[in-house]
């Protein structure tokens, strides 16, 4: 029997399930391939926004003693305008544009400005816990959830993904809010806002004080929300949120994720992690006598 | 005391010693038993804390069980650390990134600036009956420094050269010190050449190495955030110099497009040297 590791979220095609979530290693083409050669099925860039932004002072990311990274980068990023040279020459690369704003137009212009790149699709960071008027402020907020999936929608024949997290509001509101206005998928979660504080020097060691949490301690969180979202709606998703391992991935797969997402594992385990990854799902498909991805998704949901 | 370390995580230390090595530059002592064992090219993430943290090459110590930091004041940040006083707390990671893989007979190490520090941790590395030549590369003598503990840590060779190069000649040999390693690796022949420092002069002593094919290593700097190859801001072409580095061979530096001529910033945007 044939076994693929081929799989489809929504008319979103790619060769591999694992992807290299946004935030992560995301500024050069060099890096995006190495990353697709070394196993991963897209990339997602870091979040761009209209112009270049340099994020946070250090200390920006760190580890918390008993497992996970802590992160408030900052969402820093060249800017939508130079992104678009960088990746203008891929050809072979399945890319995701993951893009932060606070109004419509901020998205409708920076997809004007990727018209000339080859874009596999648009992810929208309405989740980001630590920029302010950005991230999960937005996505707090059904209402501008909504305007902004229907804009985007409405400038591009791209596939469009929201990324969710947990705010204030519901999350399962926001999903909601931009599956009424037509996205395509949505990637679920993002980083949990979180601290950390030194005892010995008695500061908080992140320079925003406020970061997310993402890594281990995630995963049985994100892994909730993928089968609360796979329960309520019939939408594609994308599990992201503390992966690390082949049986973290085929988790997802069972929760209801058609494809996932990783970042915190490549500070543990580098790059062979999606070598790794893709290796231990086909291993296990054959044990299952499965033969693509398709037939796992969300079968935790039997009753 | 720390029963679990995380090298992800930072450690405090406390600064117990503060050596001033010329106007601009600096060296702070502190008591790490893990850091004293780094291996030269290897650096740390440092916290100053309320004020940042930067990428640091992990100096030695003559005592053991500690490690330095050598400093030269330049941004807010590294003006922060220089400042940091006997008694005052910093947060260390790592040690991250790979090291030099140690040649053995001639050897020719080239530190320009704070780029001599791995340089002189790798002294510590080499054979007694290796024959070493260290060059040290300043623009004018009142920023020359580790002159004299160069010629200390070699104490045991029987044959080794400590040679200053200063730009205006006010001390030592008159010039560039790329100047010099060319003038070097036209008059004998080396096993092994080992620089850091400005990376166009590391651009230029890998440029003389290779034409000669000789075995020849670098250690990049780069700005950095994570130190463990997440956040990507030290990509240098399709290298991270955290985690791929910090020390890397001639003839792959050749090979890549970025060495010697851009530098990405805080936006990820790439610059001009």
């Amino acid at each position: 029997m044939e076994l693929s590791l081929a799989t489809s979220i929504g008319q979103i095609h790619l060769d591999r399930p694992v992807m290299l979530a946004s935030g992560i290693l995301g500024i050069s083409l060099d890096v995006f391939k190495r990353l697709y050669l070394s196993g991963a099925g897209a990339v997602v860039t870091k979040s761009l926004s209209t112009e270049p932004w340099e994020g946070y002072p250090n200390p920006t990311i760190f580890s918390v003693k008993g497992g996970g990274w802590i992160n408030a980068i900052g969402l820093s990023n060249p800017g939508a305008p130079n992104f678009a040279k960088i990746i203008e020459p891929n050809k072979d690369v399945p890319i995701i544009v993951s893009m932060v704003g606070s109004i419509p137009q901020d998205f409708e212009t920076m997809i004007k400005q990727f018209e000339h790149c080859q874009v596999t699709a648009y992810e929208l960071n309405l989740s980001c816990p630590h920029v302010a008027k950005v991230g999960l402020e937005v996505g707090d907020d059904p209402e501008l959830v909504k305007k902004i999936v229907s804009t985007v929608k409405n400038s591009t024949h791209i596939p469009v993904i929201a990324k969710v997290g947990l705010g204030t509001s519901n999350y399962l509101d926001t999903v909601g809010a931009a599956i009424d206005s037509g996205i395509d998928a949505i990637t679920a979660i993002n980083t949990v806002r979180a601290m950390a504080i030194d005892a010995e020097t008695q500061r908080p060691i992140l320079s925003n004080r406020y970061g997310g949490l993402s890594g281990t301690p995630i995963k049985p969180i994100a892994l909730r929300c993928v089968y609360e979202i796979s329960s309520k709606y019939d939408v594609p998703i994308i599990g992201c949120g503390g992966i690390s391992t082949w049986e973290d991935a085929i988790e997802f797969f069972l929760a209801g994720a058609s494809a996932i997402q990783l970042g915190s594992a490549i500070g543990d385990n580098w790059i062979s992690v999606f070598h790794e990854i893709n290796k231990g799902i086909l291993q296990y498909m054959k044990r299952k006598n499965y033969s693509n991805i398709k037939e796992m998704i969300g079968l935790a949901k039997r009753s | 005391m720390d029963l679990q370390r995380d090298h992800n995580h930072p450690t405090i230390v406390t600064i117990e010693k503060v050596i001033d090595e010329t106007p601009t530059v600096r060296t702070l002592i502190f008591s790490d038993e893990i850091m004293s064992e780094a291996l030269p090219g290897q650096f740390a993430m440092v916290w100053i804390p309320g004020i940042n943290e930067l990428p640091m090459s992990i100096m030695i110590s003559k005592e053991p069980g500690k490690a330095a930091f050598t400093v030269r004041k330049h941004g807010p940040a590294s003006t922060g650390l220089f400042n940091m006083k006997v008694g005052e707390q910093i947060g260390i990671r790592g040690p991250y990134g790979n090291s030099f893989d140690l040649k053995e007979g001639k050897l020719l190490l080239v530190g320009g600036g704070t780029g001599l520090v791995p340089m002189m941790r790798l002294l510590t590395f080499v054979k007694p009956r290796d024959d070493v030549t260290v060059l040290i590369g300043a623009k004018t003598k009142d920023e020359v420094f580790f002159e004299d503990l160069a010629k200390s840590l070699l104490e045991e060779h029987h044959r080794h050269h400590v040679i200053v190069s200063t730009d205006d000649g006010s001390y030592g040999e008159k010039g560039f010190v790329t100047d010099m390693v060319e003038k070097l690796l036209s008059e004998t022949k080396f096993d092994g050449v080992y620089t850091c420092g400005p990376e166009i002069m590391m651009y230029k002593i890998v440029q003389s190495a290779n034409s000669r094919r000789l075995f020849v290593q670098a250690s990049l700097e780069r700005m950095m955030k994570c130190g463990v190859g997440i956040c990507g801001s030290c990509c240098v072409g399709t290298d991270l110099v955290c985690r791929d580095g910090t020390v890397f061979d001639g003839l792959h530096l050749s090979k890549n497009k970025e060495f010697g001529f851009f530098h990405r910033n805080k936006a990820g945007i790439l610059e001009h040297y």
